[in-house]
């Protein structure tokens, strides 16, 4: 390099040097640590915001999960890709913690395959666990809450409000899930459920959620207090003692009918063998 | 068995039989062997006794059943593991019925152990009646025509087919208590412009922001009366015309039909809950397809392509009923049905 060249000013250097082979690549550097410094400065302090429990319970339900549930739903439960013969879980965005927990505490999440309807099971997670999935879907966009205890506690539940909830079922659930609650065909393979032994708070979020082909029963338009009724008629259904010993599927005359058929023939042809049959004989002997 | 029953051997040449040799000779009665009881004195002593006790058991329960019938109380229970059942009508039916099986049980084997046991043969004989006996019916009964003058005196004869003919008139004439015709009441029900949609059993009107996707109301209009013993019959046929589905639906996934384009409200539909097959009310509705199914007979509607039937027996789509909103915010009819609701009749073909 020549003096001349070193006493230019800053100014006159770069503008000497802007048609240069690296200019290019030294300003993108330039560029990339500015925004990256900016973005150092102005962005929240991790460290520092996520001291709260419940920010701590988010991150265990977002790391819970990327292993559990993101092959399906996606890595930011924005919905699985729907490729050629893939399986895409739902969107999970806007659903609410009511709907993780009724599908992660029934079992029914995670799914053990895609078919036409995803069965309740043991669940898989920890009640702790289901909390931080929870809190995490949440977390994303606002959604139903867990309805508290208050909600769905039916302990002190009337006869009044029993037979209300009884003309409430009978309206809006037995088209699918039969009289006696004890479930029903739906098409293409997929049914509703049975709700006996089902526990109260998830048949509230199923109401509040409308999972899978449930249609959703907001809290605007069937109020706390009449979830509260039917959930009551359900259990008082559920603690009905059945004559005679079984209730075979409380389904009504079809099976019993089949019962009937069964046993009651079986018994006649049972009887009319007897009659057919020929005793035994004396070989040989003569009467006296 | 009497003689004059047996057929007349060889009586006429008309009636003559074909001697067919047969294919398999009679093979006749296998050689009588007796029963124990017929022998042994002792065993047939046993049975004896057998069957007196269950005739003896027989009238104990039935004794037993009326005793049970005043002791036992109706609300009495028997738990018996998981059996359980009312303690009354276990033990009325449980006496009752052996008491009756034992009467016949015990018939059964007084005829296999005791009664008369020997095979006998008793021939079949000839269905046809002799030509005697032929020809004394059809004389008698010309001579019955004759003497009553039927063939003779018309007057009398037609006035009585006459008579007969009318006789199941009045057969035809009571159908009239099957009802009043329907007239124009099978095209209306008491939807009109401006009734709420409100829920049915709560009667809570409905805000188009209660409802969210997915949502499912089964719904009644508001001008609905009270249910009142004396107009019942009234209250029941408006009811049952009148029942509502209201669903909420994502805009994008909804085909508005031609003319439709204002019936909804944000993804809001309300279709008539009745089967347009044979009038069952149907809301099995799954929110992921959109579909409502009847339990009935299967047929499937597509909610969001103006219910449209895509399989089953019904012949039409449920009629939609147009939507708005109120003064105050609640969902309302825009109209009436615009076509008659649930199943076909006659004049609509």
């Amino acid at each position: 390099m020549s003096e001349k060249r070193l006493s230019l000013s800053p100014a006159r250097f770069l503008s000497a040097r802007r048609r240069h082979r690296s200019a290019g690549l030294v300003v993108l550097l330039f560029g990339l640590l500015a925004v990256g410094s900016a973005y150092a400065a102005f962005a929240p302090d991790n460290a520092v915001a996520d001291n709260s429990a419940q920010s701590q319970q988010i991150e265990e339900g977002k790391k819970l999960f990327a292993v559990g549930c993101a092959s399906c739903h996606g890595l930011n439960a924005e919905g699985g890709s729907n490729g050629e013969g893939k399986f895409a879980g739902p969107s999970l965005i806007g659903v609410g913690a009511a709907a993780v927990d009724f599908q992660v505490g029934t079992g029914r999440m995670p799914a053990m395959q895609p078919g036409a309807q995803i069965p309740r099971k043991t669940p898989a997670y920890t009640q702790e666990e289901i909390e931080a999935l929870a809190a995490y879907v949440a977390s994303l966009a606002p959604g139903p809450a867990v309805p508290g205890q208050e909600s769905y506690d039916v302990s002190k539940a009337t006869d009044d409000q029993v037979t209300r909830g009884g003309e409430l079922f009978r309206t809006n659930c037995t088209a699918c899930h039969n009289f006696a609650g004890r479930g029903g065909a739906l098409p293409n393979g997929k049914y509703a459920p049975s709700l006996m032994g089902v526990s109260e708070k998830h048949i509230y979020e199923a109401m509040l959620t409308g999972p899978q082909q449930m249609p959703v029963f907001s809290d605007q338009v069937m109020t706390p207090q009449d979830k509260r009724d039917i959930i009551a008629y359900l259990k008082a259904l559920q603690n009905q003692k059945d004559p005679g010993g079984f209730g075979l599927g409380r389904l009504g005359p079809v099976s019993e009918g089949l019962w009937g058929w069964l046993v009651g023939i079986g018994l006649l042809v049972c009887v009319a063998v007897w009659i057919g049959a020929k005793g035994v004989k004396a070989k040989g002997a003569k009467a006296e | 068995m009497s003689e004059d029953n047996l057929p007349a051997v060889k009586a006429d040449e008309e009636h003559s039989q074909v001697q067919v040799a047969e294919p398999i000779p009679d093979p006749g009665l296998e050689p009588h062997e007796h029963r124990i009881t017929d022998i042994d004195p002792k065993a047939a002593d046993r049975v004896e006794r057998q069957i007196s006790a269950m005739f003896t058991l027989s009238t104990l329960l039935v004794l037993g059943a009326c005793v049970a019938y005043f002791v036992i109380p109706r609300d009495a229970e028997i738990v018996f593991g998981p059996l359980s059942g009312n303690a009354s009508n276990m033990t009325l039916g449980l006496s009752f019925g052996l008491a009756l099986f034992l009467i016949g049980a015990a018939a059964i084997q007084w005829a296999k152990k005791l009664m008369v046991d020997e095979e006998i043969i008793e021939e079949r004989h000839d269905g046809g009646a002799s030509p005697a006996q032929e020809t004394a019916t059809v004389e008698t009964w010309q001579q019955g025509v004759a003497e009553s003058g039927f063939g003779r005196r018309k007057l009398i004869r037609r006035s009585m087919l006459g008579a007969l003919g009318v006789i199941g008139l009045p057969a035809i004439v009571v159908l009239r208590d099957l009802g009043p015709l329907p007239g124009r009441s099978l095209y209306n029900t008491i939807w009109a412009k401006g009734i709420r949609v409100v829920n049915d059993v709560t009667a809570r009107p409905i805000k188009p922001s209660d409802m969210v996707i997915g949502q499912l109301v089964n719904a009644i209009p508001a001008n609905l009366p009270p249910l009142q013993e004396e107009s019942a019959v009234e209250y029941q046929n408006a009811r049952a015309k009148a029942a509502v589905i209201v669903v909420r639906i994502k805009p994008g996934e909804i085909r508005t039909k031609p003319g439709r384009e204002n019936w909804g409200i944000d993804g809001i539909l309300c279709y008539s809950k009745i089967c347009t097959h044979v009038g069952c009310p149907i809301s099995l509705y799954e929110q992921t397809t959109h579909h409502v199914l009847c339990p009935c007979h299967q047929s499937t509607f597509d909610l969001a392509d103006g219910a449209k039937v895509i399989f089953g027996p019904a012949a039409r789509p449920l009629p939609q009923l147009p939507l708005a909103v109120d003064a105050e915010g609640y969902l309302v009819a825009q109209s009436g049905f615009t076509e008659p609701v649930g199943p076909s009749f006659f004049e609509r073909g």
